[in-house]
């Protein structure tokens, strides 16, 4: 078995093509993570052009409206790009320049990714290429617009059901093509290893910063930490350094669409099996001959038949939970959230927000939980408001 | 000598590809023999996949065309028991490794040796995951076929030196399908190769035309074509018989130009 292993998930399974430059990767990266140097400027980064640490707030009105837990907002929404995609990025395009490449490529669902991305490249000087579901080019046209605007093509992808999954496809085609200068930035904590290790570490900024700030302000651990799960970068990085607080619930909220019942889903914990697809073993939405399914959500971001192996081994081994929750709830709670707290989160987002509301009142009122809001939500308003039966013109 | 392998003893071999199922699996049959007529020494079956990362558009088409069809991995099993009754052709699945993990190794490689399959080739397991299903397949007279690509480099050597049946040698880099130039130095990665395994090598990606299958088969022990195959049959459907026929003769006398 190869390296990369979480339980039995996870692994290398890519093309010869891309096997020298995955383990390069790998060296590389085990060599800059611990080059103070490198890890002197990826911090510089983060806190002077990100805006990191991020806020934990606390979420006074919401609490008392619901009753039960105080519950707190790890605010990624508010880091530069709006989403937590650029922890990730930023440590990615770095390693990238120290590998000497001058170029790089990236998938994106609901374009956060694509556009932090995007924004690294711009701001180290890399040429930049970002491949995008046709489907999700048109229904988040601002972010389109967007990456063009910091100087990265754009490719709508046309092949199969035009989402992330197929956006992944083409971006793992293009690697294939011109591995010699280009990096591929992988969004999530999935793909072949060392992938899901690697924005994992880079994530995992969102729990080490979560874990002091709750302990300053409550004195003691949460009794759950929630979070959105696609591929599951964003919830990785909320689990990561709570896993060994046994006591710390990991509550991962998976897209349901219409319902796991229905075949038009993305929940892949509640609905799909042990698979191996783009670069890894883990569990996948997929018919009974192994052909991946055509899932479905309202958020792009959360629409991909797959989720990251050390969610799968979390899962195997109970330490993590995954429910599945619907468009209509992430939709009422993308809705409450703006009304009550002021806050326009993205809908991947409020896939957590939606669970905590379900749950908060299960807790005591002198416990805490923590919600990690992933993104900001000003690119899906257009999309809430043609849910809600209204069109607007962007 | 592995069954696979035997496809090289009767010179350079002329190893064509297509897509099971493709435009339906009623016809699949015909292709194959059709393939065999024209002098095919070994063909490969690809049994198609959602989202088969390794392939050009072309290969991408047939296989959504297909699975579009209705083909299941059953029917082509079924297929292939059928087809085994009237050739005696080496044949090999070329697939991801979803169908198969998906299917159980176990039964998976029970089918293959029931219905007459004598290889796989599995574009997203390399060397480093082989080790999942080797023994399996092996004890069911598979030969898990191995890929060496451009950026292969040092690891020519271990995938070499650990492969059955013949070695897959990527022409170039990037996915299936025609290309108008090969720039890859094949000569010294076939040099790499012989100094450890006398397996037979055989080069795919990219080649389309007479002159690149002679050439080609002047430095390697065979030819494979897939893509411009796969064109004809997405361009003339149901009626492809004799626009494979002729296309695989004249590949094959080119390919065998390289004998004398």
């Amino acid at each position: 078995m190869s390296d990369g292993r979480f339980g039995i998930h996870g692994g290398q399974y890519i093309p010869e093509t891309l096997m020298n430059e995955i383990i390069n990767l790998e060296k590389q990266y085990n060599y800059y993570k611990n080059d103070p140097e490198f890890c002197q400027e990826l911090d510089d980064l983060l806190k002077n052009y990100a805006g990191r640490p991020s806020l934990l707030y606390y979420a006074e009105k919401m609490t008392k409206d619901l009753g039960g837990a105080k519950i707190y907002l790890k605010r990624e929404d508010l880091n530069h790009t709006g989403a937590h995609k650029i922890n990730n990025v930023l440590g990615q395009c770095l390693l990238a320049k120290r590998m000497g490449k001058t170029r790089v490529i990236a998938e994106t669902g609901a374009g956060q990714h694509g556009v932090a991305t995007a924004t690294a490249a711009a701001l180290m000087g890399l040429e930049c290429e970002i491949f995008m579901g046709k489907e999700d080019t048109d229904r988040q046209a601002l972010n389109v617009y967007r990456m063009e605007l910091l100087g990265a093509k754009v490719n709508a992808v046309t092949t199969g059901t035009m989402t992330l999954k197929d956006a992944v496809n083409e971006a793992m085609r293009e690697w294939v093509s011109r591995v010699d200068d280009t990096h591929y930035v992988l969004g999530s904590v999935m793909g072949p290893h060392p992938f899901p290790t690697i924005v994992r570490d880079f994530q995992a900024v969102i729990s080490k910063e979560a874990r002091e700030q709750i302990l300053e302000k409550e004195g003691k651990l949460p009794k759950a930490v929630m979070a959105c799960v696609g591929g599951g970068s964003n919830a990785m990085g909320m689990f990561y350094n709570f896993i060994n607080d046994k006591n710390v619930r990991l509550i991962g909220c998976e897209a349901a669409g219409r319902g796991v019942n229905t075949a038009e889903t993305a929940a892949t914990i509640a609905t799909g099996t042990l698979g191996v697809f783009h670069g890894m073993k883990s569990y996948f939405c997929q018919d009974k001959y192994g052909q991946i399914a055509p899932v479905y959500s309202i958020s792009a971001g959360l629409d991909y038949p797959g989720i990251g192996p050390e969610h799968a081994y979390l899962h195997d081994i109970g330490r993590a939970e995954y429910v599945p929750v619907t468009d209509d709830e992430a939709v009422e709670a993308f809705e409450y959230l703006a009304r009550t707290e002021g806050i326009i989160c993205a809908i991947e987002s409020a896939h957590a927000v939606a669970h905590a509301m379900k749950i908060a009142k299960e807790f005591d009122p002198e416990d805490s939980i923590i919600i990690c809001l992933s993104g900001r939500g000003d690119k899906d308003v257009a999309a809430i408001a043609r849910y809600r039966g209204r069109d607007l013109h962007e | 000598m592995s069954k696979v392998t035997e496809a090289f003893s009767n010179g350079k071999a002329f190893i064509p590809f297509l897509t099971a199922g493709d435009p339906k699996i009623e016809k699949t049959e015909n292709y194959i023999l059709e393939l065999e007529k024209a002098g095919a020494d070994l063909i490969e079956i690809g049994i198609p996949f959602s989202d088969p990362i390794a392939e050009g558009v072309v290969i991408q088409e047939a296989d959504l065309r297909s699975l579009k069809a209705g083909t299941t991995t059953d029917k082509i099993f079924d297929m292939v028991a059928s087809v085994r009754k009237k050739t005696d052709i080496p044949l090999v699945f070329m697939t991801y490794l979803n169908p198969v993990f998906h299917y159980g190794y176990e039964p998976f490689f029970t089918k293959c040796e029931e219905v007459g399959i004598n290889g796989i080739i599995i574009p997203d397991m390399p060397y480093e995951e082989k080790g999942e299903l080797n023994d399996i397949a092996r004890s069911h007279q598979v030969d898990v076929i191995s890929l060496i690509a451009p950026t292969s480099e040092q690891r020519i050597q271990k995938i070499a030196a650990d492969a059955e049946g013949f070695i897959y040698l990527v022409s170039s880099l990037g996915v299936t399908g025609v290309r108008s130039e090969i720039k890859t130095d094949l000569d010294s990665m076939i040099a790499a190769i012989r100094k450890v395994t006398d397996i037979p090598v055989a080069v795919g990606f990219g080649i389309n035309t007479t002159d690149q299958a002679a050439n080609i088969a002047k430095i390697a022990d065979g030819v494979i074509v897939g893509s411009a195959i796969v064109k004809m049959i997405a361009k003339y459907g149901t009626h492809a018989e004799q626009h494979i026929y002729t296309y695989v003769r004249m590949m094959k006398e080119a390919v065998m130009t390289a004998n004398k």
